[in-house]
């Protein structure tokens, strides 16, 4: 090191050392950025289940939504026929495939009335034998009310209780819906929807589009729906809260219940990344098999706690289609998942999990 | 295998700089897919599985490859303390790089999902379908992504340091210049 007095070397080091300083700091910020920390405005998994939690408070252990439900088991029939269409194991000719399945009603209250809602829904997840699964989350209505995340997010915003009242101020949910001419047709369907009295005479729709690809390699534009193979009790109205899971009991306890599973194939120029447009019903259909449930169990201590009912885990052979709904529900389905495991465990942070579910009948 | 040239071997450049890139791609990746609701979250998840057993694999390489061809000493006249503080990073680099695959695949196994690398291409499960240990896994993925996004910014620092204040060859170890050309 040459022994020149220091003042000459120090703007040429203030540059070096400003380059070390700012190429981390760069990075740093990026990645703050990218990470959705110094983007408060970007619509986040977190901040829309945040919403379901301002909605209905917090219930710890329980799914941020369709946090009511009861556990289901059972199995996939193949018919074959959806085996040109998908080269997925589980539409092969004769092929039977284990189920763990779920029926639920909407909303993030586990103690509301089963009359509270006219929507039922019912999620299931297939094993193949090739160790693939295929997890789907369906509802009982044939459209959904938004096209997009970001209009979910808004329709959850104005269905946010007014503390005052303790019920949603009708003032925004009707500016949301004028907003939103999109919500008509499941506005129309909801007019005349009521809370059916079981799950078992209720039809089940995929809602997003999805892409089966054939053996051919050809790919196919779908949708799917479960329809029920029982009839509709004309028994009494249900008075209780949990008259489903009563209804389920009972109606198990005198044999299986089934639901063939409906393809609906695209015309080109159907809309598949638009899940509030019900596709023309001159649509070719295929009968791809029976879905036969046997048993229920209670959520809490069944087969069905632990599954997150990610409908872009798929098998080879069915593919997510563009319809934005998917990846935000993926996104959103696997933090609501994160926040109720780290409750069951636990976690320092985490809302603690009440030591015996109280019964309160919560709206 | 004595080092006579004052440069990392030849393997271990190429691996370093070929994994640098991965690596700060893949912790991009993992922050932006966990922080959004968009198409970006369906395909940046689409390569973040692959792209991370790649790593794994790579990792096992250049663990090897470092046994093998011992790197340039450092120069003898740095401090203890910046000694110790780069090998002690340089192992803590190694750790993360193979624990984080390893706890991402074992975090995805305890969640009870198929560990798919793309449509048909399934890795096993190695651990056992548990919620309890998924809640850990998934957390323990997140800090030690944060700790090795913060070990490789002080690992840039450092090298930068090297490079324009002492300028002591050791940037030009892994750049791949001879010391004081």
């Amino acid at each position: 090191m040459p022994e020149s007095p220091t003042p000459k070397k120090r703007p040429h080091h203030l540059g070096a050392w400003v380059l070390i300083a700012a190429v981390p700091a760069a990075c740093a910020l990026a990645f703050g950025y990218v990470g959705g920390w110094l983007a408060p405005q970007r619509l986040t998994p977190k901040r829309l289940v945040d919403q379901f939690e301002a909605n209905a408070g917090v219930h710890p252990g329980y799914r941020r939504n369709h946090a009511k439900g009861v556990c289901v088991a059972g199995y996939f029939q193949s018919s074959g026929q959806a085996a040109p269409y998908s080269m997925a194991q589980v539409f092969a000719p004769g092929q039977r495939t284990p189920v763990v399945g779920r029926f639920a009603i909407p909303g993030s209250n586990p103690y509301a009335p089963d009359s509270s809602v006219p929507i039922r829904s019912m999620a299931l997840r297939f094993t193949q034998t090739n160790g693939q699964q295929w997890r789907t989350g369906m509802n009982s209505m044939p459209v959904f009310p938004v096209a997009t995340p970001q209009a979910f997010y808004e329709q959850l915003q104005a269905q946010q209780p007014d503390p005052a009242t303790g019920k949603p101020d009708p003032k925004k949910v009707a500016a949301f819906f004028a907003a939103h001419p999109e919500t008509a047709a499941f506005r129309a369907w909801a007019k005349t929807a009521k809370p059916s009295a079981s799950f078992a005479t209720e039809s089940y729709w995929s809602l997003d589009a999805f892409v089966f690809t054939g053996p051919d390699g050809q790919r196919h534009a779908v949708r799917w729906r479960m329809v029920p193979q029982s009839a509709d009790d004309d028994g009494a109205a249900p008075t209780d809260a949990d008259y489903l899971a009563t209804d389920l009991r009972q109606r198990l306890s005198h044999g299986p219940l089934r639901w063939k599973l409906v393809v609906t194939l695209a015309n080109p120029g159907d809309p598949t990344d638009d899940a509030t447009r019900a596709w023309p019903t001159d649509r070719p259909t295929v009968d791809a098999g029976t879905l036969v449930v046997e048993s229920e169990q209670a959520q809490d201590s069944g087969p069905c706690r632990d599954i997150n009912y990610d409908p872009t885990v798929l098998p080879n052979g069915i593919a997510p289609s563009d319809d934005p709904l998917l990846p935000a529900r993926s996104a959103a389905y696997a933090d609501s998942y994160l926040r109720r495991t780290s409750e069951e465990a636990h976690l320092p942070g985490t809302a603690s999990m009440p030591a015996k579910a109280q019964p309160e009948a919560r709206q | 295998m004595k080092d006579t040239t004052g440069l990392f071997a030849l393997p271990a450049r190429v691996l370093h700089w070929l994994m640098a890139a991965m690596i700060l791609a893949m912790l991009f990746i993992g922050v932006g897919m966990v922080a959004s609701v968009s198409e970006r979250h369906a395909w940046l998840l689409r390569i973040h599985k692959p792209l991370g057993i790649a790593i794994l694999l790579l990792a096992v390489v250049r663990l090897a490859v470092r046994l093998h061809y011992p790197p340039p000493p450092l120069p003898a006249d740095l401090p203890m303390p910046q000694k110790l503080a780069a090998h002690a990073s340089h192992w803590l680099l190694y750790a993360l790089m193979i624990a984080m695959p390893l706890v991402g695949w074992a975090m995805l196994s305890a969640g009870g999902y198929p560990v798919m690398l793309g449509d048909s291409l399934r890795l096993p499960a190695i651990f056992p379908a548990n919620p309890i240990a998924f809640a850990v896994l998934r957390h323990l993925h997140t800090w030690l992504a944060m700790l090795l996004f913060l070990t490789v910014l002080a690992h840039m620092a450092a090298a930068l340091y090297h490079g324009l204040i002492r300028r002591d060859g050791v940037l030009a170890s892994m750049v791949g210049r001879r010391r004081g050309a």
